[in-house]
């Protein structure tokens, strides 16, 4: 197994608000690998973005509480000064984000704005070097007439293009690692399909690695090596993307693939769902987080369960959940499909 | 009165266009945008037609021309055999309570600063001069028939989840009994657990008091789960309308063929499988 590129361990934010502590992460850790990407999947308020931004240096502020370890090649992110993480941050490490709006600038043109990227961390290249490296960039990132759009504005660009102008900029520096934000949530599924294929061929044909955040499992399916799936803060399951669809472990992971809907199967006469709703972060139950929601729940889930891999089982497919292997194989299959049952 | 077997709805030949004008004093119309461009559909009793298309295809703005929320450039839209393109406001009003609207949005369609019993009790107040206990009553009916408790009635919608959100902007389209309601996208904005959640409760809701949708969205799995019969649309106009299994196992137009083939398979090894075909070329 290669070095990992970036090491995340026992990642905890918290911030400081007026009903108290709010634990948005609590206790992530994974390792990305080159070449690989790694999905984190989760709904709002799972703590997939927190755990993202926090890893190159966005979620800092007075009110924010950062514990833990994020290391990428060896050397310590959640310590690193603000001048060391400008240096890390587009160069080994880039973010593209759902909207990306939020990444370009409106008032300047697309070119320019990734000639300043370029020059801001690599002082030797000149104005005409970047400027042939910003065109080649948008090129790779598939907009046609790269040299007429590297003069256009944001605005003057369709969502898919300003998505794929965002990309390039993130990539221009050759980074490591890009951490992608649900990166296609805001597009059409036709655009969608070219922006996880272009996401596909840079992780092939650069060996770049990505962490992708999404709640999409479909989206996951398309593109990912590994899954994380978060629930209010703290990772319930880990795996290789087919351990996850497969072999599921954890009964919030089955009522997620159980709500997917599926054009190649017959439909079911009504959607699977999960009963209420994910809890507030000020308010967590004791022990297992999806204890209140679950069918299964019995009386140990008032205490938390370790993320543990199954005896004798891989060690890379781990889950948080009491219930035994036996119990799972025959509680998961619903009408010949996994889900997660409703209560009788 | 309609006869059993004819349309609730029907929608010919209906156009929207928004004249692009320029000009200092006088306007002068330079160019159209032909949102809405000659469409056509029926909805039958008690049928959920989905209406499926990409952003900017002018699904919404045919919605709101329907409703008479726009005033339609041409074309015809009638209401249990009803003609109601071009009513004015007024003339609409007394309609208005059999065809209802669900939005999008959860956070942007509740006031925030009024509470549950006055959101819901609103259409109640104003269409049937309903007040005190009586729509008190009426009103926690309501909040139980989508799955809340009849206690949320004095809350606040910020108090409430995404889903909890859309059960109230529910509550307050069924509030007039409506026949017919138009949910656009009512689902997309909500978490993947949540969702399935108010499909089944839509579904419930349509059971129990004979509705018919008109379901707008641009996932074409959630389309097809809910529809009966689906239209895809596309720049304006609908390109293939036909029976909801039928559109998405043997689609005829390669526009609809396209939506299908770019929407992600939730399945790694059939994702994998495709992409080999793909690669492999036609």
């Amino acid at each position: 197994m290669s070095e990992p590129l970036l090491a995340v361990r026992d990642l905890r934010v918290g911030f400081v608000t007026e009903g108290g502590l709010l634990q948005a992460v609590d206790g992530v850790s994974f390792d990305l690998v080159p070449g690989e990407v790694l999905a984190i999947v989760g709904e709002s308020g799972a703590g997939k973005s927190v755990t993202a931004q926090t890893i190159p240096g966005l979620t800092r502020s007075p009110n924010a509480r950062i514990e833990g370890s994020a290391r990428l090649r060896g050397e310590e992110l959640l310590e690193a000064s603000e001048a060391e993480l400008r240096r890390v941050r587009g160069d080994r490490i880039a973010m593209v984000f759902q909207d990306p709006m939020t990444s370009l600038n409106p008032v300047y043109r697309v070119g320019d704005q990734i000639v300043e990227a370029i020059r801001a961390h690599r002082e030797r290249v000149g104005e005409e070097e970047a400027r042939r490296l910003a065109v080649e960039m948008l090129d790779s990132v598939g907009i046609p007439q790269p040299e007429r759009r590297a003069d256009a504005y944001p605005h003057e660009l369709s969502g898919g293009m300003r998505q794929r102008a965002m990309i390039a900029m993130a990539l221009a520096l050759d980074p490591d690692v890009l951490i992608a934000d649900e990166p296609t949530t805001a597009l059409d599924v036709t655009i969608q399909a070219q922006i996880l294929e272009l996401l596909r061929r840079l992780n092939r044909e650069r060996d770049l690695a990505i962490v992708l955040i999404t709640h999409d499992l479909a989206v996951v399916a398309e593109i990912a090596d590994r899954v994380l799936v978060m629930y209010a803060g703290r990772v319930v399951e880990e795996g290789t993307l087919d351990e996850i669809f497969y072999d599921p472990q954890h009964p919030y992971t089955w009522g997620l693939l159980g709500s997917l809907t599926r054009l190649d199967r017959e439909r079911p006469e009504r959607l699977p769902q999960i009963r209420g709703a994910p809890p507030s972060l000020l308010d967590l139950p004791a022990g297992c987080s999806f204890a209140p929601r679950c069918p299964h729940a019995f009386g140990r889930c008032t205490e938390l369960p370790g993320l543990k891999a199954r005896p004798g089982e891989a060690s890379g497919h781990r889950d948080r959940c009491w219930l035994g292997p036996e119990e799972k194989r025959g509680r998961r299959e619903l009408d010949g499909r996994i889900g997660l049952e409703e209560p009788a | 009165m309609t006869t059993a077997s004819g349309p609730l709805l029907e929608v010919t030949d209906l156009v929207k266009h928004f004249p692009v004008k320029r000009g200092l004093l006088i306007d002068r119309e330079v160019d159209r945008v032909r949102a809405v461009d000659g469409v056509s559909f029926s909805v039958a009793p008690r049928e959920t037609l989905g209406l499926v298309g990409e952003s900017g295809c002018g699904k919404s703005t045919l919605c709101r021309t329907v409703l008479q929320l726009l005033k339609p450039t041409a074309g015809s839209v009638r209401f249990e055999d009803r003609e109601i393109a071009g009513l004015s406001r007024r003339q609409m009003r007394p309609l208005r309570p059999q065809i209802q609207m669900v939005f999008q949005d959860p956070y942007a369609s509740l006031n925030p600063r009024k509470r549950v019993g006055q959101i819901v009790g609103e259409p109640l107040r104003i269409q049937r001069s309903t007040s005190g206990a009586a729509l008190r009553r009426r009103v926690q009916e309501l909040l139980e028939r989508v799955g809340l408790s009849p206690g949320h009635h004095d809350r606040f919608p910020h108090e409430f989840s995404g889903g909890q959100r859309q059960r109230i902007g529910i509550a307050r389209a069924l509030a007039l009994q409506p026949k017919l309601i138009v949910a656009d996208e009512p689902v997309s904005a909500l978490d993947v657990s949540i969702r399935a959640q108010i499909v089944n409760l839509l579904d419930d809701l349509q059971d129990e008091l004979g509705l018919t949708y008109v379901f707008v969205a641009h996932d074409i799995g959630v389309v097809r789960h809910v529809s009966d019969r689906i239209a895809v649309m596309h720049e304006g106009r609908i390109v293939e309308e036909g029976p909801a299994d039928r559109v998405c196992e043997r689609p005829s137009h390669p526009y609809t063929r396209s939506l299908l083939a770019a929407a992600p398979i939730p399945d790694p090894r059939e994702s994998r499988a495709r992409r080999r075909v793909d690669a492999a070329g036609p």
